[in-house]
């Protein structure tokens, strides 16, 4: 018990801090808060798994994000039957020729000696295979784009429950972290996160500028979801009764028969949304326990240690008679697969795919402040870091609105500098959170709660 | 000729200023700076204030943009800035001899941090500051000039900007070839302990790294500024093919990130050009392409400098000009 005090004084005032929004603002901001914290938890430990077990650098956190978001995409909406129709046949034969080239490409590799003529006959397969697909896909692709371009304009997806979307989704960025890796994990620290943060962009420019898979800049919306809709929780009669159970209180105190139904009107829309804010809580915990408990065990198992062993010293883990290069490629691929699951449920959250909204600050860089500042190497620590610096990404405003109020009270409500200071409050975040990082790092460099390994 | 060689030329002296700003902290500080394009807005956001103060006070250069008259004033306090940085955050991890991960994350909070800050005095949206004559060559007076039938226009900031660098760039080559001090901050960052026995001061090294690094960010930056817009957020996602660029010359050779900003510039725009016109000219007319006859769509931008990074990373990892071995 003592020794967990601190990770349990952590989290309780963590919780604390979430009621306590959810007093003063509103439920509904508490939830929203609350859910957004775990999917950040999620990509935390996906990022404490590569930077803390292992050491790995991975700034293409938001690639592998975008990439579950698009298996949600893929996954749960209708597939576009005139889309198919009209340019269906051109994309799959673009797609076997694709896998064609790399066959032809891999065949080549393995045949032949390394030499001049083979990086030749490479660069003439790629180069020629470009060009046939593109001579094969433009005409599907832009009768695909002309199907209805306002509503559809692209394939579709499979037309199955969105959750399916969130084992898919770390399938894919699985398998892009999978070929990343075998290219550029032989690189040293800072080379790699310059080049995975490289990779997550370009991976991003695919995803917004290829239409006929994504709708690209258009956005796809009205994503199905795991979770009743409200509208439909207004209509059913258990979930009033409940919603008049529980605020039975304050209703029986309203004498009036119509007032009391308007008031009991206004709790049943305001409960539906807390409702179903709670059903999707509810699955995102069950995910982050699982994935927890799963991270934890790997993290004391003889595979843990061999790969801290790794991290500490690589040479020694090497000529210990560990393969290093293959549990890099692992551990790689497994960290990405579980920020893959964060990006699904980050758009079954929200219902809606805006390859736009993809941005390094938001999700590389903040990720990775949650990690330092959590405490790297230690799941609860990252898990904490998710909490709390999403927490203060969201009440930053409201913080530093309140911050500006005070310093400036002693100025006009005219004054230019107090209405320009007003304007930037949404910029404060930024600054919180580089001097947070900051402070952290010099004096705290472990992390709020640091790694501590103890041998069961 | 219009629309490729002197963009790509302008654009690649921007980069190239950048890249070598890269490289230069990356040689003797020993650590990639993710703060880079954030450093150059800020340094440009200077320049903007600056001009406009000038600009009230009715002080300019006649035909020239004012901001050039701002930018030495600029330099000053990116100057005090960049120390100031050193001082208070990067000095306590170079002297503690942290690995260069635990630096670069900290560069990531001097990132968020001056990015908060050029957002809360300046604001998101786009500025423009440049005044004075806007084209040195028009498009129809070319025309009239050499009778050919296609316009040539050169904007005045595409001159002033590959001036400006060509200008820059050697006296910076002169310093650090020439100069014993810039041959101290070459034995410097060749190898550490040598140049310390050899009596090299490093607190000067890193000093006049950061001044450098300060006329190098604050020049690029403005002209980046004065030739496109002003936007905190374009200047951050610049720092990504000015990352490319310092890599793919080989990072810590200042000569390789100065090419490596035109290798990335061209090949960018050469490949996401349109070349239509260019074979409507070459082709006889009944071959002439109804398309654009582009290779790839002006959106992959980016994924072109950007793939040719991992190519380079792939085949070359100490890049085409031979950098430091890593």
């Amino acid at each position: 018990m003592r020794k967990n005090f601190n990770v349990i004084a952590a989290y309780s005032i963590m919780i604390g801090l979430i009621i306590l929004v959810g007093i003063f603002q509103s439920w509904n901001i508490a939830l929203s808060i609350f859910n957004l914290c775990l999917i950040s938890a999620v990509m935390t430990m996906g990022a404490n798994i590569q930077w803390g077990y292992a050491g790995l650098i991975n700034f293409g956190i938001m690639g592998y994000t975008a990439l579950g978001g698009l298996a949600a995409v893929l996954i749960s909406v209708n597939p576009v039957q005139e889309a198919w129709s009209a340019g269906g046949f051109n994309i799959l034969f673009s797609l076997f020729l694709v896998i064609g080239m790399v066959l032809a490409v891999r065949f080549v590799l393995m045949k032949y000696k390394k030499s001049k003529l083979r990086n030749y006959i490479i660069a003439t397969i790629i180069i020629l295979g470009i060009i046939i697909i593109r001579f094969i896909s433009e005409p599907g692709i832009e009768a695909i784009e002309e199907v209805n371009p306002a509503k559809t304009g692209f394939l579709g997806g499979l037309g199955l429950p969105i959750i399916f979307s969130w084992i898919v989704g770390a399938l894919f960025a699985g398998g892009l972290a999978f070929v990343i890796g075998k290219v550029a994990l032989g690189l040293r620290a800072d080379y790699l996160a310059i080049a995975t943060l490289l990779i997550s962009e370009i991976v991003i420019a695919i995803i917004k500028h290829e239409d006929w898979l994504t709708r690209g800049v258009k956005n796809v919306i009205g994503l199905k979801r795991p979770a009743p809709y409200e509208v439909n929780l207004q209509q059913t009669d258990w979930f009033i009764n409940l919603v008049e159970k529980f605020n039975s209180g304050k209703l029986n105190l309203i004498s009036d028969l119509i007032e009391r139904q308007a008031a009991l009107n206004q709790f049943v829309i305001e409960g539906s949304s807390v409702f179903v804010k709670l059903c999707y809580s509810g699955l995102f915990l069950v995910v982050v326990i699982i994935l927890l408990i799963l991270t934890q065990k790997a993290l004391y198992s003889p595979w843990g240690r061999m790969m801290r062993a790794i991290r500490d010293n690589e040479e020694a883990a090497n000529a210990m008679g560990k393969n290093v290069v293959k549990q890099h490629l692992l551990i790689f691929v497994l960290g990405s697969a579980i920020v893959g699951i964060a990006g699904a449920m980050l758009v079954t959250q929200d219902g809606l795919f805006t390859p736009g909204s993809y941005r390094p600050m938001r999700y590389t860089f903040l990720i990775w402040v949650m990690v330092i500042v959590g405490g790297s190497g230690n799941n609860f620590g990252a898990i904490l870091g998710g909490f709390v610096v999403w927490f203060l990404w969201i009440e930053a405003a409201p913080i530093g609105l309140y911050l500006v109020n005070l310093t400036t009270a002693g100025l006009e409500d005219s004054h230019f500098l107090k209405i320009h200071l007003i304007e930037s409050v949404p910029y404060f975040r930024f600054l919180m959170m580089g001097v947070g990082l900051l402070l952290i790092m010099r004096y705290r460099p472990k992390g709020i709660l640091p790694e501590k390994i103890e041998i069961k | 000729m219009n629309y490729i060689f002197i963009p790509a030329l302008t654009y690649g002296s921007q980069l190239a200023l950048g890249a070598i700003f890269v490289t230069l902290i990356y040689g003797i500080l020993r650590f990639a700076n993710f703060a880079t394009g954030d450093m150059m807005s800020f340094g440009t956001m200077i320049t903007i204030l600056i001009t406009w103060y000038f600009q009230s006070i009715g002080v300019s250069l006649g035909i020239l943009p004012t901001a050039l008259l701002a930018i030495p004033f600029a330099i000053i306090f990116m100057i005090f800035y960049m120390l100031f940085i050193d001082k208070f955050v990067f000095k306590y991890y170079r002297v503690n001899k942290s690995p260069p991960v635990q630096l670069a994350m900290v560069s990531i909070g001097v990132m968020f941090v001056t990015q908060a800050v050029v957002r809360i005095i300046i604001g998101p949206s786009d500025r423009r500051f440049f005044d004075g004559e806007k084209f040195i060559i028009k498009a129809r007076e070319f025309k009239e000039m050499t009778g050919l039938n296609e316009g040539l226009a050169i904007k005045s900031t595409q001159v002033l900007t590959i001036f400006a660098t060509i200008v820059l760039v050697s006296i910076l080559f002169w310093f650090l070839n020439k100069t014993k001090t810039g041959k101290s901050m070459k034995a410097y960052s060749d190898n550490e302990d040598l140049a310390l026995l050899s009596g090299i001061d490093p607190k000067k090294i890193v000093m006049i790294t950061w001044i450098i690094a300060g006329i190098l960010a604050t020049v690029g930056g403005a002209l980046y500024g004065l030739d496109k817009s002003f936007k905190p957020f374009t200047y951050f996602n610049n720092m990504l093919p000015i990352f490319a660029a310092a890599i793919v010359g080989g990072i810590g050779n200042p000569f390789g990130a100065f090419l490596g900003g035109y290798v990335i510039a061209f090949s960018e725009i050469l490949l996401t050009y349109a070349y239509k016109k260019f074979f409507i000219y070459v082709l006889p007319t009944s071959m002439e392409p109804d398309s654009l006859v582009q290779l790839l769509s002006t959106d992959y931008k980016f994924a072109v400098s950007f793939s040719i990074l991992v190519i380079v990373l792939l085949y070359r990892p100490s890049g085409i000009f031979k950098g430091k071995v890593l």
